[in-house]
């Protein structure tokens, strides 16, 4: 009896070795070796699976059209371009592993990524010390870019989402007393909350009651009947869509009627199939709306749309799409793949034409654009208005 | 004070989902003197059997009633009783003789073992998943204070589930053999207590009431995911601890208090963050002076 149950342990062992070891998603995408030469390789970094998943897997789907298009144009300097994409599970510590092996194993000319500030924090010194240019396409966190002269974004900051967020709900939601709901495990949502706070308290609001959460939590009811005795006239949840969704959901049950408002960690498809109609007629700033936008952006919903099975692209994807132009473009201005000279492109980036709005690199190595604010109405995500930076 | 009222509300409903969760851990201590690390991840994978079972059952049952909630229920606890048995005779019965601490690593390499499968995006996937109304949700207002539906659907179901555990344990002829296992496993199979089969049954009952707790959690909080047993099966633990591991009633009241002290400091501004340090720390404040636990006694060791 004991010998084939051992071996047995020892088969489930070795099936659980294999599940755990099945390569992760090294998969190149976006055509061979087209026109002359060797390809040109990018690599990124991306939530495709874990807590953050839309978002990852929104900018990857950006990120590979325009890929496909580009490649599909001939390429860059005449040569193909190939994407190498690594899944960092949403988890810390990934990131470091999959950018330490697409500079070193894969040899990328640059690295894009990722959606989420704190998981860029932690791949930005690689490739600063690496001296290889990353390019986030939605990592809004100030402290992002401060790593180093290698470190791009194609979105804009907290600074200036913050300012947005707190202006819409003094002077659109006349709201006075408000209530700040922070998760304490993300970076974004604590740049955020901080920038929101200052602003907000500018404009003469007062923050009746400030509560923490740490990302992943199940249980906000301690936090959210405190914020209810507190009695504010809105709730700030600078969070991600997860938790900003389960949020709702509980506040509802507990009777908080008042409307709460989150940045751009909101805009994903699971705020509204786990929220439902709790997230009903909540607020939220993001980078850009298929509804308003120049051109190009009409040409890219087409075109995102064909190429994902009829899927709408969200402002995810949109940068997503933008962080390989802006790539592309500083590449093919560079005349050359070589780290330093594309580094010196990126930051010469200036009036480029993209889906979510023209871009220009600051020096700052931030691009400086209008945010959209949304409302959610029967699960969509309707346009209210645009703001200037 | 309808503040003070809703956290307490609050903090009941969750405790009563520790407690559930809390009587596994001890029970198997009572029965095999080592942790099963594993318990927290059969109480995700009950909340997962109701998130399948609960489409199945309404194909029969109309979507959101009593009667398909306690059968989404039962199913789930049946299921998770059935692998909980199974873990226990894969990973730790060829074990048995083996010192406890090789059992205690095997725990924890089970309980990794589920969390990563599950994770694999051909099983569960990593992404949270949105739980389904098993029964009509009501909210009640009384006075400033809110009481759900399901808030109340906890502690009914937590407080039968105890009293069937009570019944089980201290009634029945296998609750007895468990007992008797417990107090000395060579005497109790010398008369005649059939020692395999009461150790499956203990790891049955733990992860069925494990399933419950997961299903209420569920219900209450609206998202699982393959990592919600993590946090929540060390509070449990903690809770066992705190109530005197091996001792039943102390691990439901341990997992009471638990989940009320982590409601309360959860909702004071500054303090919210420290939610589950607060809780470990009074855990290590009641240690100090009662080391075996609130309800546990001392046991001196003979050499």
């Amino acid at each position: 009896m004991n010998i084939p149950l051992k071996s047995f342990l020892w088969s489930t062992v070795a099936v659980s070795l294999v599940l755990l070891s099945s390569p992760g998603c090294n998969k190149p995408s976006g055509g061979g070796d087209g026109a002359g030469g060797e390809p040109i390789k990018v690599g990124q970094f991306a939530s495709l699976t874990g807590k953050e998943a839309t978002f990852g897997i929104s900018s990857d789907e950006g990120t590979i059209l325009a890929i496909e298009e580009i490649n599909a144009a001939g390429g860059v300097l005449g040569r193909q371009l190939k994407l190498l994409t690594e899944d960092t599970q949403s988890k810390a510590g990934e990131p470091a592993t999959v950018v330490n092996k697409l500079i070193a194993r894969d040899g990328v000319v640059a690295i894009l990524g990722e959606v989420a500030s704190s998981r860029s924090l932690e791949a930005a010194p690689i490739c600063q010390q690496s001296k290889v240019p990353m390019v986030s396409p939605s990592s809004t966190n100030p402290k992002v870019t401060q790593v180093g002269d290698y470190i791009f974004r194609v979105c804009y900051t907290d600074k200036f989402q913050g300012d947005v967020i707190a202006n819409f709900v003094s002077k659109s939601l006349k709201a006075k007393k408000a209530a700040i709901f922070t998760d304490v495990k993300s970076d974004y949502s604590k740049g955020l909350a901080k920038y929101i706070k200052d602003k907000f308290l500018t404009n003469g609001g007062t923050i009746v009651a400030e509560l923490d959460f740490n990302g992943g939590d199940k249980d906000f009811k301690a936090q959210l009947t405190a914020i209810k005795a507190a009695n504010p006239d809105a709730v700030f949840v600078p969070g991600y869509y997860t938790d900003a969704a389960l949020i709702c959901v509980q506040a509802k049950q507990l009777g908080l009627t008042a409307p709460f408002v989150g940045g751009d960690g909101w805009e994903s498809e699971k705020l509204t199939e786990i929220g439902k109609d709790a997230v009903e007629n909540q607020y939220f700033s993001t980078h850009y709306h298929p509804d308003v936008g120049s051109e190009l952006s009409k040409k890219f919903v087409e075109n995102y749309k064909k190429r994902w099975n009829g899927k709408t692209p969200d402002a995810l994807a949109a940068c997503g799409y933008d962080s390989v132009l802006v790539l592309a473009d500083a590449i093919k201005r560079a005349g050359s793949t070589d780290g330093q000279k594309i580094r010196d492109a990126l930051a010469a980036t200036k009036d480029l034409q993209a889906v979510t709005g023209k871009i220009t690199i600051d020096e700052n190595r931030d691009a400086n654009k209008a945010a959209v604010i949304l409302q959610v109405k029967d699960g969509k995500y309707k346009y209210l208005e645009t703001v200037e930076p | 004070m309808t503040e003070f009222l809703q956290q307490l509300i609050n903090g009941l409903a969750l405790g009563a989902i520790y407690a559930l969760i809390a009587l596994g851990y001890t029970m198997v201590y009572g029965v095999l003197r080592f942790i099963n690390f594993a318990h927290g991840d059969v109480f995700m994978l009950g909340a997962f059997a109701g998130y399948f079972l609960s489409p199945l059952v309404n194909r029969v049952l109309p979507a959101q009633s009593y009667a398909g909630g306690i059968i989404v229920l039962v199913l789930a606890m049946a299921i998770c009783a059935a692998l909980g048995m199974l873990i226990e005779i894969l990973a730790y019965r060829p074990l048995r003789n083996r010192p406890k601490l090789t059992v205690l690593i095997t725990a924890i390499g089970v309980s990794l073992f589920i969390e990563y499968t599950c994770q694999h995006r051909a099983v569960f996937g990593a992404a949270p998943r949105n739980f389904p109304d098993l029964i009509p949700a009501n909210n009640w207002h009384l006075g400033g204070v809110v009481l759900s539906s399901n808030q109340v659907i906890v502690f009914v179901t937590t407080l039968l589930l105890l009293a069937a555990l009570r019944f089980i344990v201290q009634r029945t002829k296998v609750g007895t053999a468990m007992r008797a296992v417990a107090f000395n496993e060579q005497a109790a199979a010398l008369m005649g207590v059939n020692i395999n089969s009461i150790i499956s049954f203990t790891f049955g009952l733990g992860s069925a009431l494990a399933a419950a707790g997961g299903i209420l959690f569920a219900m209450n909080y609206a998202s699982i995911d393959p990592l919600m047993g993590v946090q929540t099966g060390l509070k449990a633990f903690v809770a066992a601890v705190f109530g005197g591991i091996g001792n039943l009633p102390g691990a439901a009241l341990g997992g009471v208090i638990m989940g009320v002290v982590e409601t309360f400091a959860g909702g004071i501004p500054g303090l919210s963050n420290y939610r589950d340090g607060i809780a470990f720390a009074i855990l290590i404040g009641v240690l100090i002076f009662r080391p075996a636990g609130l309800l546990g006694k001392v046991q001196t060791e003979k050499v």
